[in-house]
């Protein structure tokens, strides 16, 4: 009888195993994306305060020239968690900015520089105006591109680093570039990052892969602007529900011993 | 029991005698249980965690969530930003799910494995699927509302299949969407109704409870109590406290998945905001409707697809008619023991190839075992409890077997194949 039952519990379970490898040897195609031992990593895991405010320099000066990230609001830079800058720091942003207001008492609109409670200027208008001043491929909003990409950090990351020639023999269209860890290799978007693009303020050698991982970091952060309030609470949490469990457990034991002796 | 219960106090006596409010609490207190319920038992009180759990986080995101579809994938992320503890109450209620289907799969399976389902307990288990199939639909509904690509396309292909059904099939999708599309008025309905249907569950499960108050529960070697007095423990305290123990350890994992891990169970494609002009490579439903969606998508044509669909739902509230074995619990039914494992294993395997693009091996193996659930509950179950040769079962919970295997053995080695 048990012979039997192991026996068919074998056959499915190499079944679901075959469907597993048969699975694996799919998407070994597929090349995987670069692992980085992010600083936010893990349960006790916590942003790089100085990579975050790098990461948000790239991203000003290289990446809002198409992207928008219009979830985002100037104050959010000085909040706790994220790049943390000084109040005057966030307005001095912020000052960098126009944004149309209005209407006046005119009943006309006007421009003013923005304020830390504004949300991120975009760069374009709208959507359509973007799409049309990228050759039809619209910059994705990168407030949450983090969480809204398979693979997460690793693979904003990945992407970042991933330009390469194009093998020989594929032709690529115009305005159309290799990168190896895009799904079909194909990116509209030319490569981004150059060494010494930007320049740090705080005296980090800006390297391709240096500029790429802060300016990753920023993105994680704006997609989950409290991850570090989430892992701290979630330490607390946990503990308190393991002692509160163990205290349970023993009262039980305590409880139910008058009936396990009464047989 | 106390039927004719006095409140002590004078102003509860008053108010007991114009609403016997006191006695009915009374007597969900006084409650006498099998004192042999193993763990797989708790799962009642979690679900009932879980339900109460989504209907408060659910009032609260409701404060912060406009149901518009310009609105609605910027007021989600207004919650996870700005609002006090947003980010903790979305996913306390997006995870949420996830732990409430996990808790009804292994309550389920835990009714099927100890033939909790069969008489006299067919009403609670009619009622349970009600839960369930009330369950998915509040689940499905709520995934639509952050308005994600996977919300919209998710949206658009179960509301299709509606459209299979012959002559009115249609006008039925039409009326659902409130148009000719999946859209804003689509999006309205659905918030309206994932509000309304948790309390339709809350009321079910109310008389899920008071229909499992009439026979008692169940047990793990499944005979009827004999001697209230030596088979039975009074609800409070000790079922309380094992059941309190129970969730503790449920919310642990639960909070593993919260803090740590909250995005895990769920589809990245969701972060983007939802665009009926593009479509995802893979639409792929909430892993605890997978088994379903391997199941529709096994079938080559599109009715046949739905049919099967709905028949392999309401095949289950059948289930205690199709099983006529008078023994309940599998621990005496050696046969139906190892087909009860084969169906496990093939439910997973169709959660597993519903996750798969639906080509090759997959739709292959997606077939076979959309084959064998169906001849798991029409062709075994039936002929199998004709024909099995059952183990003798004891002569009470507390009492040895007729063969003289002491109880605590039977149910230590019971603990350990589950």
């Amino acid at each position: 009888m048990c012979n039997t039952q192991t026996k068919s519990r074998t056959i499915f379970l190499s079944l679901i195993f075959l469907l597993f490898a048969f699975n694996q040897a799919q998407s070994e195609e597929k090349i995987k994306p670069l692992e980085v031992d992010w600083t936010f990593k893990g349960i006790t895991g916590k942003f790089d305060r100085a990579s975050l405010q790098r990461g948000y320099q790239v991203y000003t000066e290289v990446c809002a020239s198409c992207h928008s990230m219009n979830l985002l609001s100037y104050r959010n830079l000085g909040e706790k968690g994220g790049p943390e800058f000084s109040v005057d720091q966030v307005k001095a942003i912020a000052a960098n900015f126009e944004v149309e207001d209005g209407p006046n008492d005119e009943g006309d609109m006007f421009t003013r520089p923005a304020r830390p409670s504004d949300k991120f200027v975009s760069p374009y208008p709208n959507v359509q105006a973007a799409t049309a001043a990228n050759g039809g491929a619209y910059p994705p909003d990168m407030s949450v591109l983090v969480k809204a990409r398979k693979g997460g950090s690793d693979y904003i990351y990945s992407v970042l680093m991933g330009y390469e020639e194009p093998p020989q023999g594929l032709e690529l269209d115009d305005g159309v570039y290799y990168n190896k860890y895009m799904d079909g290799q194909k990116i509209k978007m030319s490569n981004p990052l150059s060494e010494g693009i930007v320049s740090y303020s705080d005296g980090t050698n800006a390297t391709v892969s240096q500029m790429a991982k802060d300016v990753t970091t920023f993105l994680t952060w704006s997609a989950e602007p409290h991850l570090e309030t989430r892992h701290k609470l979630g330490l607390k949490v946990i503990i308190f529900l393991i002692i509160f469990t163990i205290l349970v457990y023993l009262s039980m034991r305590r409880l139910w011993s008058r009936i396990d002796s009464e047989k | 029991m106390s039927e004719n219960y006095v409140p002590s106090s004078k102003f509860g006596k008053w108010f007991n005698d114009r609403l016997p409010l006191l006695t009915l609490s009374k007597h969900l207190t006084d409650y006498p249980t099998p004192k042999n319920l193993n763990y797989w038992w708790t799962f009642g009180g979690i679900l009932t965690f879980c339900l109460i759990s989504q209907i408060i986080t659910g009032i609260v995101l409701g404060m912060h969530y406009v149901a518009h579809a310009d609105m609605a994938f910027n007021s989600i992320e207004h919650i996870m930003r700005d609002v006090n503890y947003g980010w903790l109450i979305r996913y306390i209620h997006s995870n949420g799910a996830s732990m409430f289907f996990l808790a009804v799969y292994i309550h389920i399976f835990r009714s099927l494995f100890y033939g909790s389902y069969k008489s006299p307990r067919e009403i609670i288990w009619i009622l349970g699927m009600l839960i369930y199939l009330l369950m998915m639909a509040t689940a499905f509904m709520g995934y639509v509302l952050p308005w994600g690509q996977m919300s919209f396309w998710g949206a658009t292909v179960i509301t299709n299949l509606f459209s299979a059904i012959p002559l009115v099939g249609e006008s039925i999708t039409n009326w659902l969407w409130g148009g000719f599309a999946v859209d804003n008025p689509t999006l309205t309905r659905f918030f309206s109704l994932h509000y309304l249907f948790p309390f339709l569950i809350l009321g079910l499960v109310v008389l899920h409870i008071w229909a499992l108050h009439v026979p008692g529960n169940n047990n793990p070697v499944g005979i009827d109590i004999k001697k209230p007095s030596k088979d039975t423990v009074p609800f409070h305290p000790y079922i309380t406290i094992k059941d309190l123990f129970a969730l503790l350890v449920f919310m642990i994992i639960f909070s593993g998945f919260i803090f740590f891990a909250p995005n895990i169970l769920g589809h990245s494609d969701n972060y983007i905001e939802a665009n009926p002009l593009v479509t995802p490579k893979h639409i792929v439903p909430e892993w605890y409707l997978l088994p379903f969606y391997a199941i529709l998508r096994s079938v080559p044509d599109k009715l046949g697809g739905v049919i099967l669909l709905f028949a392999s739902i309401f095949i289950l509230i059948a289930l205690p008619w199709l099983d006529s074995s008078k023994v309940r619990s599998a621990i005496f039914r050696p046969v139906y023991k190892i087909f009860f494992w084969i169906l496990v294993i093939d439910v997973l395997a169709l959660g597993y190839v519903g996750a798969m693009p639906a080509e090759g091996l997959y739709l292959l193996v997606a077939r076979v075992a959309t084959i064998y659930y169906f001849a798991h509950f029409l062709i075994i179950l039936p002929i199998l409890s004709r024909i099995e040769k059952t183990e003798p079962v004891p002569l009470s919970i507390t009492e040895p077997v007729l063969g003289g295997m002491p109880k605590t053995e039977m149910i230590r080695s019971d603990k350990k194949n589950v």
